[in-house]
């Protein structure tokens, strides 16, 4: 009886053991994360690291969130996938708008009109027909043709809890429409848009409507979304069911570059009512949550604890793959696909990744199609040649992974808080300073050091890649670099030294009280990487004598010191919302200051001419007059040097060879369409690479034996001696 | 027992308010309203406007503790704490700041948390006592000695090294189990190998070492004397005796983590990627979600308290001695 009992006992265990062993002589490698079925599907496989805030287009605002937004809405435009420098070409649209300008009495002017004779500017944007919102509930009508679940009751949500227990969904072709009430859901104060105090500045009659809704509060959803869609903007309008017209205040020629952005994608009103009525918010059933778009692929399921899948949109038009491309892209292969229908995969799952040495090792055992390199395995994945540029090492080419590098719109600068007495204002004396700082500070070294290389020094507020950027030469900051041999070489710290002789700091000392110079250094620390960075820092100014004080504190406190502008030295960054100069220039315009006018310019730096040439600047084509006033601009904010110009950010990327399409384009998020994979080689190579090892099963089974018969030999014997 | 479990749970009241004053207090030290506005709204192009509407929307335009332009008793309703905190304890734990519905997402959390924590617990008493046992068993020789300098040895290993070297052996090296991930229903399990190896292995050292001293401090009893003079043999006495009596303390131990289970680990479920509750807290702070910040701690002050009681209680049940009053 008893042996019975304890095989019974062993049974469940044995038979879970042997399960598990015979699941290695099956198809799936034992440390395959995904399900079984999954191997041979068209499935792109992904992580993220930081789960979505918002995917409410209104609200969202960050790269996180476009990473899921971007494919599932459409906004009229977007960047071209290939041609550089970026280019906006239609989405929904059927062609980019151009805009019309009117004068104040509301006459036409010609496209080279003066700005400043601009009292408006029209864009008609045409969109296409058949566009068709993917299946959702919010669509799904009875038989007598009434929406059927535009009026739950509590009974209908008894056992609803996801999206997906909606037993109907349908669809309805896009409009008009549904763009202008996207455009009103911005201006609409419960929405929270982040873009809506820009918005209020050039839209038409936005502002008007944002009071107007605000005066008189409503607090029930229902209602809100009733208002909404009777409210009109009186410069927003739905002209016919395939166009509509955006009047915008006086001549904004990067306004273009927001209908590329998703918050100007269709919003169907029906969605905005489904998710309005009472219930589903208590049931995190709602738009912030759920999106409803025209794009190629709909959300699956939302997960962020877990997994975001992305799947096919069934609804989706077939737009073809771009057939234009950069020379030597024909031959990169990557226009093979050139006219054929997008998208080429039917999901993408994206799992939580919140460590980097599982994303990493996922991505080497080929569970990821494509990784970033952090910067504990920057050394394993990348080598520099001897030329200086980044190659792969010998590990990653065997397994045909590729490296794709590009720079990205984007700048991280040290920053002096120019309403400081000391280290800001206008006199020679504090600008003969904060260049002296700027040579002391080594950009190179600090990309070296922090960035693993992946960085270019900046030499102007511009990125490469922006127009108004200048290579070479041209392009260098002639008051901390000098040209020599072809390269940009520092100019040496005795330079540094006289500037500061030259600015009543000798040796670092202020030659009229004698005392060191001491700067403060506002600093966000959390870890010991920030330690090692604040130390850095701390060295280069001490290169001149001066004594920085680190003054670390969080990002709250450190955003409030910027916005009351006590601090006097700081390091911040700004990712471009568009691929325009004005978006850089603008963080150094004077009426954008952070201090007097809640703006985005950090330093506070106010120069008039640089100011006048900005309001030029921003109104002007790409084309020589722009470049010249940019160079000007550059010139004069070099000659302030209101920052240290820091660097632009290299993002590196590696992909396995059974992708396809990976072009780097920092500017376009919704590059997932053009991914294609080939299912049956990563299935392949996945085998090949993750073979079980089960010797040290076998090892360790042998040692337990080892150890345990002895000791119950010596128990044994123990209990069976006698005593002494 | 029930008036002194009625008793117990009276006292939990005042407890709770000054656990969720103080997480009150301590939270808006480093964060005030304004800072949690610009969180949610985005760092870019937020205005001032646009940060009182969503202080208004979410309740946060309220003073904090007193309200000085109310009167009467509405000085203290009318405010963010009391606004945010009495609803906790019908359990009401209400929307996030991101409007998340808390007590759904603790409910859907907390399985992956005890599909960790549950075997490591099991699987780990079980080994921790059978090895402290057989410590015991062969005290006072080089096998004794030998596995405390192991124990020690391995306590002394941060846990981190445990995890990285387990998905580095088992699945980086010998491809035996994913690195990290989770799924549900019964494909959860090939996930849960790992880190409850992990987490058996991790917390052997200073678990069998516990139990170590709790069995040595037995074993020199005069009642184990007695059952040896009986003719009993060392391992009816091990298990019989020894074991029986060294209940109380590995009960306190085991019972009072037993409902702080639900909350899950940190560190193991972000390298392991389980969407347990082990982030949710840490998450919400760094995302200056006060209304998920406060929900957490004071579920987690409830759990505690429940896990005191049931430790109480569970002393009757192994020690009839014991009498709650």
């Amino acid at each position: 009886m008893r042996s019975i009992q304890l095989s019974q006992a062993w049974r469940f265990p044995a038979l879970a053991l042997l399960a598990f062993l015979l699941a290695g002589c099956g198809e799936v490698p034992w440390n395959n994360p995904y399900r079984g079925a999954d191997e041979t599907s068209t499935t792109l496989y992904s992580s993220f690291a930081d789960r979505p805030k918002h995917l409410d287009p209104a609200r969202s605002y960050s790269a996180d969130e476009y990473a899921f937004l971007a494919q599932i809405y459409e906004p009229p435009l977007q960047y071209h996938f290939l041609l550089r420098p970026y280019r906006l070409v239609p989405l929904t649209a059927r062609e980019v708008p151009e805009p019309r300008y009117f004068d104040a009495d509301g006459q036409a002017l010609p496209a080279d009109a003066p700005a400043e004779s601009i009292h408006r500017s029209d864009y008609l944007i045409r969109i296409l027909p058949g566009i068709r919102y993917q299946p959702h509930p919010a669509f799904a009508k009875g038989d007598d043709g009434s929406y059927r679940y535009h009026d739950l009751t509590p009974r209908d949500l008894g056992d609803v809890n996801r999206l997906a227990d909606f037993a109907q969904t349908g669809t309805r072709e896009m409009c008009a429409e549904d763009y202008v009430h996207q455009i009103k859901r911005l201006a609409a104060p419960w929405s929270h848009s982040p873009i809506a105090g820009v918005m209020q500045k050039h839209i038409v009659g936005f502002r008007e409507l944002a009071d107007r809704l605000e005066a008189a509060p409503e607090a029930d959803p229902l209602r809100r979304v009733e208002r909404l869609r009777k409210a009109t903007i009186e410069g927003v309008e739905a002209l016919d069911r395939y166009s509509y017209r955006i009047s915008v205040k006086g001549k904004y020629p990067q306004f273009a570059y927001w209908l590329a952005m998703p918050f100007f994608a269709p919003m169907p009103w029906e969605a905005d009512v489904f998710y309005a009525q009472p219930g589903l918010r208590e049931r995190n059933i709602m738009l912030d949550w759920y999106p409803v778009g025209t794009g190629p692929f709909m959300l699956g399921e939302n997960n962020p604890n877990l997994r975001m899948v992305l799947e096919r949109n069934p609804n989706f038009r077939a737009e073809p793959y771009p057939s234009e491309g950069m020379p030597g892209d024909a031959s990169s292969g990557i226009l093979a696909d050139a006219g054929r229908a997008m998208p080429f995969i039917d999901r993408a799952v994206y799992g939580l990744e919140k460590e980097n040495i599982p994303r990493w090792n996922k991505f080497l055992q080929g569970y990821y199609d494509s990784s970033g390199i952090s910067s504990d395995a920057f050394d394993q994945a990348v080598q520099i040649d001897s030329e200086g540029n980044p190659i792969l090492t010998d590990s990653m080419r065997d397994r045909g992974i590729s490296l794709l590098t590009s720079i990205e719109p984007s700048v991280f600068y040290m920053g002096f808080n120019m309403l400081d007495p000391v280290v800001g204002g206008n006199s020679e004396r504090a600008r003969l300073l904060r260049r002296a700082i700027s040579i002391a500070v080594d950009f190179e070294e600090f990309i070296s050091i922090f960035t693993n290389g992946r960085g270019l020094v900046a030499q102007g507020p511009i990125p490469p890649g922006i127009f108004g950027h200048r290579e070479g030469e041209a392009g260098i900051n002639p008051f901390v670099f000098e040209w020599v041999d072809g390269r940009a070489v520092r100019r040496g710290l005795d330079e540094a030294r006289v500037l500061m002789e030259q600015a009543g700091y000798p040796g670092g000392r202020d030659q009229t009280t004698g005392r060191a110079l001491s700067i403060n250094y506002e600093a966000v620390a959390t870890g010991p990487d920030d330690r090692a960075r604040l130390s850095w820092i701390r060295k280069q100014f001490a290169k001149l004598g001066i004594e920085l004080v680190i003054r670390s504190t969080d990002y709250n406190r450190f955003q409030e010191k910027v916005r009351n502008g006590t601090g006097q030295v700081f390091m911040w960054g700004w990712n471009a919302d568009y691929p325009d100069p004005e978006n850089f220039l603008f963080l150094l315009y004077g009426p954008n200051g952070k201090v007097e006018h809640q703006g985005e310019n950090a330093a506070n730096y106010s120069n008039p001419e640089f100011d006048r040439l900005f309001n030029e600047m921003r109104f002007m084509d790409d084309g020589p007059e722009r470049q010249a006033a940019i160079d000007r601009m550059v010139e004069i904010a070099r000659i302030d040097a209101p920052w240290i110009w820091g660097f632009n950010p290299k993002a590196f990327s590696l992909h396995h060879q059974w992708m396809y399409n990976a072009n780097p384009n920092q500017m376009a998020n919704n590059t997932l369409k053009y991914r294609r994979i080939d299912p049956d080689l990563r299935r392949q190579l996945r085998h090949d690479w993750n073979q079980p090892v089960l010797w040290p099963l076998w090892v360790l089974a042998g040692l337990l034996l080892l150890l345990v018969l002895p000791a119950l030999w010596l128990a044994r014997r123990r209990e069976r001696s006698t005593a002494l | 027992m029930t008036a002194y479990i009625i008793r117990r749970l009276l006292y939990a009241i005042p407890i709770l308010i000054g656990v969720n004053l103080i997480t009150f207090v301590l939270f808006f030290v480093v964060n005030s309203p304004d800072d949690m506005a610009r969180m949610h709204l985005g760092e870019k192009r937020v205005t001032e406007e646009a940060i009182q509407t969503w202080k208004e929307e979410q309740g946060y335009a309220r003073p904090l503790l007193y309200n000085p332009d109310a009167s009467g008793l509405r000085r203290l309703t009318e405010t963010i704490f009391f606004d945010k905190s009495v609803r906790l304890f019908v359990f009401d734990f209400g929307s996030s700041d991101n409007g998340r519905d808390i007590g759904y997402d603790i409910s859907q959390r907390m399985w992956p948390s005890l599909a960790i924590a549950v075997p490591v617990l099991m699987v780990g008493l079980a080994f921790n006592i059978s090895y402290a046992l057989f410590i015991i068993f062969f005290r006072a020789t080089y096998l004794d000695l030998g596995s405390v300098v192991l124990l020690v040895a391995m306590m002394s290993i941060s846990g981190l090294f445990y995890i990285i070297g387990g998905q580095f052996i088992l699945s980086k090296l010998f491809h035996l189990v994913p690195i990290s991930g989770y799924d549900t229903g019964v494909e959860a399990w090939k996930f849960l190998i790992l880190p409850v190896i992990v987490g058996v292995i991790g917390g052997i050292g200073s678990g069998t070492r516990w139990y170590r001293t709790l069995f040595l401090e037995e074993i020199s009893k005069d009642y184990v004397r007695t059952a040896r003079a009986k003719g009993l043999s060392e391992r009816r006495v091990l298990f019989r005796h020894v074991l029986q009596n060294a209940l109380i303390p590995i009960l306190t131990g085991v019972v009072v983590v037993l409902p702080l289970l639900f909350m899950g680990s940190l560190i193991t479920e972000s390298f392991f990627g389980i969407p347990g509750l082990g982030s949710y807290t840490i998450d919400a702070i760094n995302g200056q979600d006060f209304a998920i910040v406060r929900s957490m701690v004071f579920l987690g002050a409830v759990l505690y308290i429940v896990g005191l009681i049931l430790t109480d209680i569970s002393y009757t049940l192994v020690d009839p001695r014991v009498r709650l009053q």
